[in-house]
């Protein structure tokens, strides 16, 4: 079954990785927001090193808020992005 | 009756005001958040996720609204660039007596600013620019509602 997510970044995570979005395909065994995190510093230094602190980073699957270890399942969007400072 | 608004334009706190009032009640709170001029701020850049943003400010309305007995809550958010003493957010609650308008306009306030996805980028009048870092009191703010 073909499986892909769009992944969307927001603020300095959006600019320091130079893109707003993108579409991947997942892979057998990338079930978790973490298994797609490692999927994606596995491809360059530039996602090793903002993803390097995870701490320092919030999720959300199909605009809803998540944590590393949440099931992909059927989400169409992840989003990842700093902790907000609005208001 | 919840009201959520997010755009670049303004907004008449009396306008607001007077529209909670109508819904009924005669206690009504709100909230008003400024761009602070902390010395050399030129400007604020407010980003946020389009898609997830009504979601989350609608959530955090309708948990006040069963926490608290309130006849109308309207939630306004602005986004683009924002100058010293510009509007970014407004609170209104409109309630009976003025303990549910005052602790749920706070309420609001306090989740709005660690669950709401805005992001601030500060730039400085010698042109350094700088996201914002999320600040520990905001997060000790929200976490004390959990019940």
């Amino acid at each position: 079954m073909d499986r892909s997510l769009d992944i969307v970044y927001f603020a300095w995570v959006r600019e320091r990785l130079g893109t707003d979005q993108e579409h991947v395909q997942l892979g057998d065994g990338i079930e978790t927001i973490s298994d797609v995190l490692d999927m994606l510093v596995a491809r360059s230094d530039v996602y090793a090193d903002i993803f390097a602190d995870i701490a320092k980073l919030r999720f959300a699957l199909d605009q809803d808020y998540g944590v590393p270890a949440s099931p992909i399942g059927s989400a169409r969007e992840l989003a990842i992005f700093p902790p907000v400072t609005g208001g | 009756m919840i009201r959520i608004e997010v755009g670049s334009a303004d907004f008449d706190i009396g306008v607001e005001t007077a529209k909670v009032a109508g819904q009924g009640g005669g206690a009504i709170a709100s909230f008003v958040g400024q761009v602070r001029d902390d010395g050399n701020l030129q400007s604020l850049e407010l980003e946020h996720y389009p898609a997830m943003t009504d979601k989350a400010l609608r959530k955090i309305a309708e948990t006040a609204l069963s926490d608290w007995p309130l006849h109308a809550v309207t939630i306004i958010h602005r986004v683009g660039t924002l100058s010293v003493g510009e509007n970014i957010v407004l609170v209104v609650t409109g309630s009976d007596h003025r303990g549910a308008a005052i602790e749920a306009c706070s309420f609001i306030m306090d989740k709005l600013k660690t669950v709401a996805p805005f992001w601030k980028k500060e730039t400085r009048t010698d042109g350094a620019a700088k996201w914002v870092e999320e600040r520990a009191s905001d997060v000790d703010a929200s976490e004390k509602w959990q019940k």
